[in-house]
Order: C-alpha cells, then sequence, then structure tokens
C-alpha cells in the first residue's frame, strides 16, 4: 500500500520555565519520538489523555507549528523544512479542523465568505465561479446555499463544524486532521458530523488523522489506532486488534475506564489509581510505571521501546 | 421510604431580549435516601437550570422561578427566606459543578475554605474545623491531606480540586448532593476514579445524589433512577434498567442509538437525530420533539403529550409510545 503520509521520530519540545534573563531553565517533551503512517483513504486515531502530545502531532505535520526533529514525508515528499512559500501549496492538500467551532470561525465573517476564503487566497477561481463552488461545498456538508449568508453565531454547534469542514475541503485537499471535532458536540449531533465525515472518506478517498480522547468514537471511525502517553506512542495497532486485544497496560486501564451506556455492564472497579504527571517532570523509564498495576524495578529505569510484538501490533512495554 | 427530596411542578423562566424563554417548564420528581437520580439530556434541555433552581442559584434577573415546590424532608425551599436558604445550603443541599476552579476561591486554600464552610453552619472552632477539612480530603482519597490542605486550587490538578470540591460539598453531610456534570472535564482514567468516589461516599453517608449528566455511559454506570429532559421539560422517567432495556420515547431511543458502540459492525452508520433542539423562546405547538421525530403522527404537531405511565416504573410523554 502507498503511504500518504509517513511520519518518522517526530519531536517537539517547548521551553517550560524560564530564568530570570529567558534562559529556558526546563523543557516540556510535548512529542518525544513517534513514527507512524497513514495510507490513502485510511484513517489513524490517535488517542490519548490531556496534555499527551495528540494535538501537537496534528499541528506539527500541517507544520502549524515546527517540529523539533523528525521527518515528515508527505505523497513521498519530506515537507519538515519546506520554505513558507511552499507550505502554502502544500495546505492545499492537507487541512484541519478543530475542536471548538466557536473559536474557529470569524464571527464577523458570514459563512459563505468563511468557506470561499481558501478559494480566494489561493486564487483558484473568479468571483462568480467561487459563488458556484461554495453552494457546492454548501450542498456536500448538508448546509443550504441560503446560509452562506449568515453568521456563525447564527449557526447550531453542529452546523458550524459543518463550515469548518466544508472550509477545509474548499481546496480539495487528500488529508485531513481532525482534531476532536466532534467533542464539543451534544450526542445527537456528534452522529451527524461522523457521518458526513465517514461519507466525504468514501466519496473523496480523505485520509484522517483523528485525534479523540473518545474510544468509542475511535473506533467507529478508524482503521489503525495509537494510543499515546506523555509525548509517546506506547501501542499501534489495527483497530480490530487494538479494541479485541490490548496489550499496554494503559490502554488496558483507558478502556476499562470508559464508562458503558449498558446498565447490565459493570465496570471493573481496579482502575489506574493517581494523576496524569506533568510532562515537564516525566517520571523515568517507563512514564506510565507510578499508575501501573504491573510494573517492575526495570520499569523504573529502562525506557521501553515500540516493538512489533505480533505483526503489525507495536506495543511499548517491557512486560508484554 | 420517604423521599429526601420532591420537586413538584418546578417552572423556571429568562426574561431576554428575544422574548420569555421557558429553561425549565413543570418539572416534577423525587430522590430517595442514599438514591442516585440521573438528569439526562442535550445542552439547552434544562438540565442544569433545574439543579440551580433546586439550590435557588438562578441568576436573578433575568431568572425567575415562577412555580412548583422543592421540598427537602417536607420543608419547602422555594419558600424559605434568604437568609434561610443559606443555612441549608451546605448543610443539607450541596453542589458541585463540572469545572471546581469557578467555584473554589482561587485566593483561600484549599483546607481553609472548606474549614470556613464547617465552621459556619456547625460553630465549632477554628482548630477543629481545620482538622475536620484535613479528615474530609484524606476521605475522599487525596493523598497527603495535610500538605494539601495548605495548597491553593491552582497548584492541584483538576482531578484533585474535583475531589477538593466534593470533600467541601460533603463537609456536612447534607441528605443531598447535586453533581452537574462532575467529571466531563476530566480525563476517561480519572473520571473513573471520581464517579468510584461519589458512588461510594453515597454509600457510606447516605447521601441521595442528583446527576446532571449528558453521558448515558456515566447514567448506566451510576444510577438508579432516570429522568430524560428535551426542551426543558421532562419526557420520560424511570429506573436505568427499564429505560436502558427499552427507552420508550423516540428521542431516548435516537440518543441511544446515536452512540458510537464497542465492536459495532465495520463502516456502519451512526443513527442520526435530524435537525436541532428547538430554541427555548420559540417552540412548537404541542410535543417539541415533533419536528425531529421519526414517529410522529398527526397529534404531535398540534398538542403537547402528557407524561403516562407506559409500565410499571417506566412513563413517557409520547402519544406513539
Amino acid at each position: 500500500m502507498t503511504m500518504l503520509l509517513d511520519v518518522k521520530d517526530l519531536r517537539k519540545t517547548f521551553p517550560g520555565h524560564t530564568g530570570l534573563f529567558g534562559n529556558v531553565l526546563d523543557r516540556v517533551h510535548a512529542v518525544d519520538g513517534i513514527s507512524f503512517s497513514i495510507g490513502e483513504g485510511r484513517t489513524l486515531g490517535l488517542v490519548g489523555e490531556s496534555g499527551c502530545g495528540k494535538s501537537t502531532v496534528g499541528r506539527a505535520l500541517l507544520r502549524l507549528i515546527e517540529p523539533s526533529s523528525g521527518s515528515i514525508l508527505f505523497q513521498g515528499n519530506d515537507i519538515t523544512h519546506l520554505p513558507e512559500r511552499e507550505l502554502r501549496a502544500l495546505r492545499r492538500r492537507m487541512q484541519i479542523v478543530f475542536q471548538d467551532p466557536y473559536s474557529s470561525l470569524n464571527p464577523r465573517q458570514r459563512a459563505g465568505d468563511i468557506v470561499a476564503e481558501p478559494l480566494k487566497v489561493h486564487g483558484i477561481a473568479a468571483a462568480a465561479e467561487r459563488r458556484v463552488l461554495t453552494e457546492a461545498l454548501f450542498a456536500r456538508v448538508g448546509l443550504t446555499a441560503r446560509q452562506m449568508a449568515l453568521y456563525p453565531h447564527q449557526f447550531s454547534g453542529g452546523q458550524r463544524q459543518r463550515i469548518s469542514i466544508a472550509r477545509a475541503l474548499s481546496l480539495g485537499p487528500r488529508f485531513i486532521v481532525a482534531d476532536e471535532p466532534v467533542s464539543a458536540l451534544d450526542v445527537s449531533v456528534q452522529a451527524q458530523v461522523i457521518n458526513l465525515l465517514m461519507d466525504l472518506q468514501v466519496q473523496d478517498g480523505l485520509s484522517y488523522l483523528f485525534i479523540s480522547h473518545n474510544l468509542a468514537v475511535v473506533e467507529h471511525v478508524s482503521h489503525d489506532v495509537a494510543v499515546m502517553y506523555l509525548g509517546r506512542i506506547v501501542e499501534y495497532t489495527d483497530k480490530a486488534t487494538i479494541f479485541a486485544q490490548p496489550l499496554h497496560p494503559y490502554t488496558k486501564a483507558l478502556m476499562a475506564a470508559v464508562p458503558v451506556a449498558d446498565p447490565a455492564v459493570r465496570r471493573d472497579k481496579k482502575h489506574v489509581m493517581g494523576d496524569v504527571p506533568s510532562p515537564i517532570n516525566r517520571p523515568p523509564g517507563c512514564h506510565f510505571h507510578p499508575r501501573c498495576p504491573i510494573a517492575r524495578p526495570q520499569c523504573l529505569r529502562d525506557e521501553p521501546v515500540l516493538r512489533e510484538i505480533q505483526p503489525g501490533h507495536r506495543v511499548a512495554c517491557h512486560l508484554v | 421510604m420517604l423521599p429526601v427530596l420532591e420537586v413538584s411542578g418546578l417552572t423556571t423562566v429568562f426574561q431576554t431580549r428575544s422574548g420569555l424563554v421557558r429553561a425549565v417548564q413543570d418539572v416534577s420528581f423525587s430522590v430517595n435516601p442514599g438514591e442516585t437520580l440521573a438528569i439526562v439530556g442535550e445542552s439547552g434541555c434544562g438540565k442544569t437550570m433545574t439543579a440551580l433552581s433546586l439550590m435557588r442559584l438562578i441568576p436573578s434577573p433575568p431568572g425567575r422561578i415562577t412555580g412548583g415546590t422543592v421540598k427537602l424532608d417536607g420543608i419547602d425551599l422555594l419558600a424559605l427566606d434568604d437568609a434561610g436558604m443559606r443555612r441549608m445550603r451546605g448543610s443539607q443541599i450541596a453542589m458541585i459543578f463540572q469545572e471546581p476552579m469557578t467555584a473554589l476561591n482561587p485566593l483561600f486554600t484549599v483546607g481553609r475554605q472548606i474549614a470556613e464552610m464547617i465552621s459556619l453552619h456547625e460553630g465549632i472552632s477554628r482548630r477543629s474545623a481545620n482538622s475536620r477539612a484535613v479528615e474530609m480530603l484524606q476521605h475522599v482519597r487525596i493523598p497527603a491531606p495535610e500538605r494539601r490542605a495548605r495548597e491553593y486550587p491552582h497548584q492541584m490538578s483538576g482531578g484533585m480540586r474535583q475531589r477538593a470540591m466534593i470533600a467541601m460539598a460533603l463537609a456536612c453531610k447534607p441528605k443531598v448532593l447535586i453533581a452537574d456534570e462532575p467529571t466531563t472535564a476530566l480525563d476517561v482514567t480519572i473520571q473513573a476514579q471520581v464517579l468510584d468516589l461519589i458512588d461510594d461516599l453515597r454509600k457510606e453517608l447516605g447521601t441521595a445524589v442528583v446527576l446532571i449528566t449528558h453521558d448515558l455511559g456515566v447514567v448506566a454506570e451510576v444510577a438508579d433512577r432516570m429522568i430524560v429532559m428535551y426542551a426543558g421539560r421532562k419526557v420520560e422517567e424511570g429506573t436505568t434498567q427499564n429505560l436502558f432495556a427499552a427507552p420508550s420515547h423516540p428521542y431516548l431511543q435516537g440518543l441511544m442509538a446515536s452512540i458510537p458502540k464497542f465492536g459495532a459492525q465495520e463502516g456502519a452508520r451512526l443513527k442520526e437525530i435530524p435537525g436541532i433542539v428547538p430554541p427555548l423562546n420559540n417552540l412548537p405547538p404541542g410535543c417539541a420533539f415533533a419536528p425531529r421525530c421519526p414517529a410522529a403522527i398527526g397529534p404531535c404537531t398540534e398538542t403537547r403529550p402528557p407524561l403516562e405511565m407506559k409500565r410499571q416504573g417506566h412513563a413517557a410523554a409520547c402519544w406513539v409510545a
């Protein structure tokens, strides 16, 4: 299978605390050497709790933030150090949809202008033609041409997310980073947006990096799943395997913690204790060891590497 | 068993520039001691406004409770004067919120805030209130409670702050705890810890819990009974077991079908509820859900269906069900 996106050893650190003279005292290892790839028409679900670095990954792929090291290959080209001028052309093919449809749309722009903006910026079409294209985009995401004249505040949350999706689609991208795209929506509306994203994938052969903390949603939309903890991927395999046979203790804990909408299913009350440690001051060895029910002395000392346990199933744990 | 909390005909409205918004309309329910009742619904359904009405914390103006009674052990909270209500809050009925950072005072240590509550209601000395505060922090399983009591809210993680708020809410052993989306802002592993904590404390102290949530998974996990709200009204009520086994209102059926489930068929589409929640100042005549309802028939758009017993322990407001 040809890979649309191939990421190798991606890292991103941010300065943490700074001293009196602006010298950096410590660094936040937001993304700490992760590798993955996404094929044409496929969805990789990236799962993890707040602060695990999953959103940083999404932004680094689009070069909205500069990666500290590693490489990003998109359609076979290394885009890790692409100069600003060429980035614009790249963004015709890679787009992002954010979690919060309230803050990612300009409140003073009409919905139609928001969606047409990328066409204008990229000089794709003359004004009249842009209008036709925008109308078609509105229809694709289930909005009406009449709604093009309205402002973002006149739409519901789900409709705003449709506007964001139409905007992302306007340049005909091959790849979309969907960063918690349904987390701010009510469940009845969440289903509408998930179905829309999946329909678009089938129609256009789009690839997604689907970032979410919601395991059930990730299971629904993904082909492959990577679980992140404190900047690293701890488990990475296809969807069916990870849900049927999770191997990393953190993946198991995450799955056990999800409340199941069925009163007959009683959750096992043995869950992970404690909080997620700060990404500035990560525990040595395996970062999960302070919360891990099966940690051994080795886990406090040595960093586990992500290794292939079974064909296509990678786990970073000494005890698997 | 006599219910500890009996809400009857509760109605809360807001005067806005675009007209009168009926946030809560004629809502009735009761909760037994030690029971967990969940109030479920999507944004704008009135579940939080119901909770705030019980606590008499509706911002007024523009809000106003225009009808109904809220009886706590037989005392109507809505009939109390402000001083009387202040004595009830915290000691008899307490509330925890989604975002503990907005409910805790950032300028005082967590220990002092808990102690202040205890000494206010029980008139005990500062020293014994302080040691009670530490006890409470230990009770909610905060490690090193003496040290944590001397910390400020910003020094704690989200899960820790939620525990501290639970400690404060339960310090005076209230009969009723209202928990408004208590775990929505938390990560799932922390959510599991906090849900278990609330449940354990409920059993230990016999507190009745009114849990406000949009998450049906959370409801299935902890609630004995549930009520479903839509557009300010109660549309379904019953035991959690019954409602999950056989939801009778098309709205609850739609909600349940729209949640992605583990192990579902590859590429299967989620069931959608078409359309959006109607604005509360412009509700359709008849059933508020009718415009989105796949089962709607003639009378649904004309006359509002009353809440009726559909079978033992299961009531719904629907002409079709």
